[in-house]
């Protein structure tokens, strides 16, 4: 029973060089009460995405193609007003940096309210402000705090205060955009785990996007790779880590220091992102791939089902 | 640095500078290129009265006393008498500032507000038609000389339309507005808008309203480009960040965003603009009223440059200077005390 | 033939020149319209007395009763005069164009020099000039030009000067600004250390800098001086009434509104605005294309 469901969707930045193909073709579905991690390196188009799907992509770009359904509704095809009251209410949206994504001159407590008061009118200040402290205080923060300004936290906890302010109004779907990225390993942890608490006392359905792998590994149930803005490969994370198919997803994970084989020797991808404006024809991953044979720069490869719910997008697994 | 150290050295720095506009404008009227009184006349009089002339303004003295005499006149807040009736210059320039006065604040107000908004919707729609338009509409507004805009404006709106006045200050069949009576004693503040308030008489109010109409139209619509373009430049910056997006992504109505988050940054920039524009706005009023017959200072001087009054000139710009002098000390304090880091 | 020739290579030097104009976006686009349109009009300025139909100071050339409007024999009507319109019109941008280039050469010539010296020096000098020129900067410029401008008298040269002086400290804030930057580079300081002169560091390294901020700051200038120009013009000084002049129509014209001559002030006023939208448009393509804003 999918919450999400993406449809060839394709994204491209129109610049005056040339469009940017930043997602090209990602079909992609969430399923109810799963965590979706989607990873790749930057520029992957994973942020894209996320922005995406709740119609916030920056000038220059724009959905070219493709759908996006929340529980059978498509959100491409609906006017902007029933869009805005998705937003923040049956999608939540955490953001990677928490100290540029409060606003400076409010106060904890009336960005709560407002985001209350914007969705639900009919509550007033005293009940909205009294919701605020009760969700601080299931973040961890203490109730009182709701007076400050975001400059007086710290970086986890205005990260806390984005992800209460997220799930405030107990959306359907959850993205989270690199929530620990500008935060440290400690922190990091920290926050991860109040992602875990919150997510299964509320049974929340979650797209994560990150390029650390790690995280992944820890929360995501399903695993979705991206490369050149293309779906390289899918399927459920403990499967997919113990035995990547598809050459991206392989070289990403040794590329990942082990600590418990500290001898072995860090190998890395040669080569370069291809340039999006301009993709070369066929398999993107084509010439940094060290299984590539004659079929890869002809054709583009489609997604396949391979069994177990995996999918992969590569000529090395396609049946016949 | 606190806020009174600034203040202190700021106002020190005033004083400075106001003594040598005082100097220039002194330099000009009385060393270039001949004597003023000469002038004044064009050698259309005999050397008797031109000496008696002379002796009565003081213009005989050599030049350094002249001088002295002078910047003590400015102290004490005697600007001079007139070359035409050797009335008190003083006294015919605070009859004349406070329509001034008003037509600027006006003109001021409509300036920022109708640029703000502008520039606010010119930065929502990024790179589209109302985007190129408002732009447009803010280049080519700065270069309409506003002495042409305001016969235009008279052109169609005063006489083939007939819904204003084509010229002057406020009806010749009604009184001016006196302000309020408190017993024996008088308040007024020159503004007619103000003053018709006072008094209670919404019929003056309006008679005001329509003869402002026009001139504040036409001046405020020359000056409002620079805040467009200001306030559209800001905005783009502001709205690019990331609290904007993640204000849209709780899904908050635009409007809210735009304006209570966006806008709040703008504020600063524009006061200090308002307070350079400050000049601008004087220099156009003078412009202004001459087109409109608007009795204002900028009228006044005009006036005094026909009759060849050239002492009056000199002291008519004397408080010209000084007016702009105190308005950039007030802005730069009111600045100071809103932004902590410009104190360094 | 020579002339041919040489011709020739100015034509050719310049048509690429406007093709990678047209590459540079927007900014190139404004710079070739305004460039167009003052180049335009100053041509028409220069053949004024080759294509004016009329002498446009000679009165009563058309058929009374004066004004009259706009009709075949006068495309742009006569004054209340009876001086024609259109003749007045091709005539009355050449004093407005004298005056501005001449404020222009003014300003460069004296506000430059004055600001690489000061601020280089640095000290005192540097501090007393500044303060000097803030004053004059802070002050209404048109209140200081009508200031000066009655005591000197009407004139081309005179109201030049006026216009000039009010200005020569936007020129002087521009080059200070670049050369206190440019004046702490390391460069300089290197050429500084191996005992260059002063005068060569300020020509050989500030000077070459410094150039395009005072060519935009010039080409924007030109537009406040034509509008300034017109202003003075409006309020009776600077020019003897004999010369035709855009500013002397919109003067004059004013009082004939009230009769429906609308003619009068429209076209000369029209023509002032498109001069100073010319000027503006060409700064500011210039401005973006020198110094090129980040704003994408």
């Amino acid at each position: 029973m999918s919450v999400v469901d993406i449809e060839s969707l394709s994204i491209h930045y129109l610049m005056r060089r040339g469009n940017i193909r930043a997602v090209d073709d990602v079909t992609l579905s969430v399923r109810k009460g799963e965590t979706l991690g989607v990873v790749g390196e930057s520029g992957c188009g994973k942020s894209t995405l996320g922005l995406a799907l709740i119609r916030l992509i920056p000038y220059p770009g724009s959905v070219v193609g493709g759908r996006v359904l929340l529980d059978g509704t498509d959100l491409r095809s609906l006017p902007e007003k029933e869009m805005r009251q998705i937003r923040g209410k049956r999608i939540g949206f955490i953001f990677q940096d928490p100290m540029t994504s409060l606003n400076p001159v409010k106060k904890i407590g009336d960005h709560f309210i407002e985001l209350i008061r914007t969705h639900e009118k009919r509550v007033d200040k005293a009940e909205a402000l009294d919701r605020a402290s009760r969700m601080l205080e299931t973040l961890g923060i203490l109730p009182e705090r709701v007076n400050d300004y975001p400059h007086q936290f710290s970086g986890g906890m205005r990260q806390r205060v984005m992800i209460g302010l997220a799930l405030a109004l107990n959306p359907e779907f959850v993205i989270a955009d690199e929530p620990t990225t500008s935060l440290d390993v400690i922190v990091e942890a920290q926050i991860l785990e109040l992602l875990k608490r919150l997510k299964e006392a509320f049974n929340i359905t979650l797209m994560l996007i990150t390029h650390n792998i790690g995280i992944i590994a820890q929360t995501a149930d399903r695993v979705a790779v991206m490369y050149a803005g293309r779906l390289a490969e899918l399927g459920p994370s403990l499967r997919l880590f113990a035995d990547p198919l598809h050459p991206y997803t392989q070289a990403l994970l040794s590329a990942v220091p082990n600590v418990a084989k500290p001898g072995r020797v860090l190998s890395w991808i040669p080569g370069a992102p291809p340039d999006l404006a301009s993709p070369p024809p066929g398999c993107l991953y084509n010439p940094r791939c060290p299984h590539a044979f004659d079929r890869c720069p002809r054709e583009v490869p489609r997604l396949v089902d391979v069994g177990e719910g995996r999918s992969v997008a590569c000529f090395l697994h396609y049946k016949g | 640095m606190s806020l009174r150290s600034y203040v202190v050295a700021r106002v020190l720095l005033t004083i400075p500078m106001i003594l040598l506009l005082l100097t220039m404008v002194f330099l000009i009227i009385r060393v270039m290129p001949g004597d003023p009184a000469d002038l004044h006349f064009e050698k259309r009089v005999d050397p008797e009265t031109l000496a008696a002339f002379k002796q009565r303004l003081g213009l005989d003295k050599p030049l350094p006393i002249q001088y002295v005499d002078y910047v003590a006149g400015l102290l004490t807040g005697n600007l001079g008498s007139s070359m035409q009736d050797y009335s008190p210059i003083g006294q015919q320039i605070f009859s004349a500032f406070p329509a001034t006065l008003e037509l600027a604040i006006y003109s001021a107000a409509f300036a920022i507000i109708v640029g703000v908004l502008l520039g606010v919707r010119a930065s929502r729609s990024y790179n589209s038609i109302p985007d190129h338009t408002i732009r447009i509409f803010g280049i080519v507004s700065y270069a309409i000389p506003v002495f042409f805009l305001g016969e235009v404006l008279i052109m169609i709106f005063g006489i083939y339309l007939g819904w204003f006045p084509t010229g002057l200050r406020f009806s010749p069949r009604m009184d001016a507005p006196q302000g309020l009576q408190l017993g024996g004693w008088r308040l007024a503040t020159g503004l007619y808008t103000v003053d018709s308030l006072l008094e209670g008489n919404l019929t003056k109010f309006l008679e005001s309203v329509r003869y402002l109409f026009l001139p504040v139209l036409a001046l405020g619509t020359v000056l409002c480009g620079i805040f467009i373009r200001m306030t559209r430049s800001n905005m783009l910056e502001t709205l690019r960040l990331d609290f904007v997006t993640s204000a849209r992504a709780r899904g908050l109505k635009e409007r809210a965003v735009v304006y209570a988050y966006a806008l709040r940054n703008a504020f600063l920039p524009i006061l200090t603009m308002m307070g350079l524009q400050f000049a601008a706005l004087l220099a156009g009023a003078v412009l202004t009223e001459t087109t409109f017959s608007w009795p204002g200072l900028g009228r006044y001087l005009v006036a005094r440059i026909t009759f060849r009054d050239y002492t009056a000139i000199q002291g008519t710009v004397v408080f010209y200077g000084v007016i702009v002098a105190l308005v950039s000390l007030i802005v730069d304090v009111l600045y100071a005390y809103l932004d902590p880091r410009i104190r360094f | 033939m020579a002339g041919g020739e040489s011709r020739g290579r100015i034509v050719v030097q310049l048509f690429p020149r406007i093709a990678s104009l047209r590459k540079r976006g927007l900014a190139g686009w404004t710079t070739l319209v305004g460039s167009v349109i003052v180049v335009t009009i100053i041509a028409m300025t220069l053949v004024a007395p080759w294509i004016s139909p009329h002498d446009p100071s000679a009165i009563g050339v058309g058929k009374p009763p004066y004004p009259s409007p706009p009709s075949a024999d006068f495309p742009l009507g006569t004054n209340h005069l009876g001086m024609d319109m259109l003749s007045r019109v091709f005539w009355g941008g050449s004093t407005m164009l004298q005056v501005a280039i001449i404020s222009v050469i003014v300003c460069l010539v004296v506000g430059v020099p004055i600001a690489l010296l000061a601020s280089y020096a640095g000290g005192m000098l540097d501090k007393a000039t500044s303060l000097v020129m803030d004053s004059i900067y802070a002050f209404p410029g048109l209140v200081l030009a009508i200031a000066i401008a009655a005591m000197l008298g009407p004139g081309v040269v005179n109201m030049a000067l006026s216009i000039g002086v009010v200005y020569i400290p936007s020129y002087f804030r521009v080059v200070r600004s670049q050369v206190l930057s440019i004046k702490e580079l390391p460069y300089v300081e290197a050429a500084r250390t191996i005992g260059a002169r002063s005068r060569s560091i300020l020509f050989r390294y500030i000077l070459p800098n410094v150039v395009p901020s005072v060519v935009v700051i010039a080409t924007i200038n030109f537009a406040d001086a034509i509008l300034t120009a017109a202003g003075l013009t409006f309020v009776g000084l600077g020019l003897s009434v004999g010369i035709p002049d855009w500013g002397w129509d919109l003067t004059w014209g004013r009082q004939y509104l009230t009769t429906g001559s609308w003619w009068i002030i429209a076209f000369p006023g029209l023509m002032i605005v498109l001069l100073a939208l010319g000027f503006t448009l060409l700064g500011e393509g210039l401005s973006e294309l020198l110094n090129p804003r980040l704003e994408e």
